[in-house]
Formats: structure tokens, C-alpha cells, sequence
């Protein structure tokens, strides 16, 4: 036989997963610096690249990292994405652009907001600077940066950016295993 | 640059999946009508009922769509006593997790079953559905199973 009743066409399906988490020993001087409105990376000594932000281990070559590295609230843009659409739970009103933006001194992208610019004027290569919230309201997060804004230079060549980085990084590795060989 | 440990830091989060559902036109049927206060098995190709419906035949995948009508009434197959019940249970007081086999089904399926304490259920003790106050047409609509020994059934 059949059910004469229309069927139900959605149900609620939810899954919740309730965390209590504790920051590991390598992220948590990051957490601090925030707090006091610095960004701290670390430095890898196996590649001397900067990483930011710092996890504890070097994604190339999986080596701890413990040096501290004080980075500029300036960068450039690597790649960024204008989302559109509203995500369920996110604060944030579309349009908005989110960047991949390496900081000036840092050999690693991380990705932040950027505003105060049209959303068709964000390109790769633009240079940007974080504006940070009041400092009453600093806590122990990226969160205490609003967003990046542009700043009145010329458009970098990404390419060219990363090839001085390696350069540059290379040379932090030679004088961190020189430290270490004497 | 270890750092101590009175320095790390702690925070609670939820990380939440939002999904919504479209359970299809057989199941959706089978809701609505639990909304209701009905109860529908689906006869499977072999003439076996299945509780709950599936849309399609665990043996062959053809379609099902003959639905049976069944009560309200069931036997209790086997359980795990739920002493400690915990926040995702929703529940305050201890319950069972359960196999029930509702009367003209023929497999069992999961339920919770209320009791004063685990020595009150047994193998193959009559039970009878507790209806949830509101309905929405879900599997909960069925807010669980209690004893119906000593009734007439």
C-alpha cells in the first residue's frame, strides 16, 4: 500500500564537535606576542626560511624550530579570493577578499582579509599594512589585525619576491649551520 | 624557548556541520507519517517487512514501495544499559540503547528504551512506544520505547 501523505523533504542534520583545546608549546609565544602586537615567526634552521605563523616544525624539512622572528605588519599579496557568498557562521558580509599575504621578512603566506580598496582593485603584487584593532581589545589572536589595507607603492613582481626570498633564506641557513659547526 | 607550562593556553570551540537533509520521496512518506502517529514498515522483495523503511531492497537494489502498516507495539531483542548517560544523549536519566523488533517487522532495528534501572528489561519483553510531545517527522518523532508487559496486546 501506499502512505497518502506528502513526504517530508528536508530534515535538520546536524553534527556538533565541542573542543577544549590547549596550545602547544611552539604556538603559544605567537599567541602571547600577539597579544602585545607583535607578530613572531620562527626561524627553520634546516632551510632558513621564516615561517609564519610558526607551528613548531618546518614543513619542508620537519625540523623542529624554536628561533624567534619579530615580522613587519607590512607584506604583498600572493594570491587572494572575493568570496561572494555568505558562509553559515562567519561574521563577515560578501563581498569580502581574503589574501594570501607573505609579511615583509617571512618566507611563508598567511592568509588575512583586505579592505579599505575596491574589491576589483586587489591584484597580486599589491603591497599592503595591517590595521590593527584598539589596544584595549587585544587578545591572543591574528583577530587583533582587522585587515590589510593597500599602501601607496608600486605593484611587486611576485615572481621576483619569492626568487630574493630563497636567496635570502639560503643565506640564513649557511649562517645558522656556520653558528651551529662552530 | 620551551614555554612553561602556566603559559599555554586554552580555549573551547565548536566546530559545527550544518548539513540539512532530503531523505527522499519513501523515507519522506515514512516521516510524515510518524509526524502523525503511524507507523510504516516496507515489504522487501522476499515478502520480509523492514523497520524502518529503505527505499531500496538490501538484497536485489530494486525499488520498494509497498508500505505496511504496523503498531505501536514491539519486543525488546537486546540492549546496552546506559548508567552515565552523557550531553549528546540529550537524556538526563540512564536508558538503554536497544534492538527492537516492532510486531509484523522482521528485523530488529536501534531505539532507546526507558526503564527504571537494567534489571527491569529482559529478552524478549513486550514494549510500546513513547510518542516525542512535538513531532517534526523524524526518526525522534519516536522518543523511545517503555515497557508493555502486563498489557493487553
Amino acid at each position: 500500500m501506499d502512505i497518502d501523505l506528502d513526504p517530508i523533504e528536508q530534515l535538520d542534520a546536524p553534527i556538533y564537535h565541542r573542543y577544549h583545546a590547549t596550545s602547544s608549546r611552539a604556538i603559544t609565544p605567537f599567541l602571547h606576542a600577539m597579544k602585545r602586537g607583535e607578530l613572531l615567526g620562527h626561524l627553520s634552521t634546516a632551510t632558513g626560511k621564516v615561517l609564519f605563523p610558526p607551528l613548531g616544525a618546518c614543513p619542508e624539512s620537519g625540523q623542529a624550530t624554536h628561533m624567534p622572528v619579530i615580522l613587519s605588519d607590512s607584506g604583498t599579496v600572493l594570491g587572494f579570493t572575493t568570496v561572494h557568498l555568505p558562509i553559515p557562521g562567519s561574521k563577515l558580509v560578501p563581498p569580502f577578499t581574503v589574501a594570501n599575504i607573505l609579511l615583509d621578512g617571512a618566507d611563508q603566506a598567511c592568509g588575512h582579509l583586505i579592505s579599505e580598496c575596491e574589491i576589483n582593485a586587489v591584484a597580486i603584487g599589491m603591497r599592503v599594512t595591517a590595521v590593527w584593532r584598539a589596544k584595549e581589545i587585544w587578545n591572543n589572536s591574528l583577530e587583533n589585525i582587522e585587515y590589510f589595507r593597500p599602501i601607496a607603492e608600486p605593484l611587486v613582481d611576485i615572481d621576483e619576491l619569492q626568487k630574493q626570498c630563497l636567496i635570502k633564506a639560503n643565506h640564513r641557513k649557511k649562517s645558522a649551520q656556520g653558528d651551529q659547526d662552530a | 624557548m620551551t614555554e612553561p607550562r602556566e603559559n599555554l593556553l586554552e580555549a573551547d570551540f565548536e566546530l559545527g556541520f550544518t548539513y540539512t537533509r532530503s531523505p527522499g520521496v519513501i523515507i519522506g512518506k515514512f516521516l510524515a507519517a510518524l509526524q502523525q502517529q503511524q507507523i510504516y514498515g516496507i515489504r522487501a522483495n522476499d515478502g520480509t517487512v523492514l523497520f524502518p523503511p529503505t527505499e531500496y531492497d538490501p538484497r536485489t537494489a530494486e525499488s520498494l514501495h509497498d508500505f505496511v502498516p504496523l503498531t505501536d507495539l514491539g519486543r525488546l531483542l537486546y540492549w546496552t544499559w546506559i548508567d552515565q548517560p552523557r550531553d549528546h544523549h540529550q537524556i538526563s536519566q540512564p536508558f538503554a540503547f536497544a534492538m527492537i523488533q516492532l510486531d509484523g517487522a522482521d528485523v530488529p532495528f536501534l531505539h532507546r528504551m526507558f526503564a527504571d534501572s537494567a534489571e527491569h528489561l529482559s529478552v524478549g519483553m513486550a514494549v510500546k512506544v513513547q510518542w516525542a510531545e512535538q513531532r517534526r517527522g523524524a526518526i525522534t518523532d519516536i522518543h523511545g520505547f517503555v515497557t508493555a508487559e502486563g498489557e493487553q496486546s
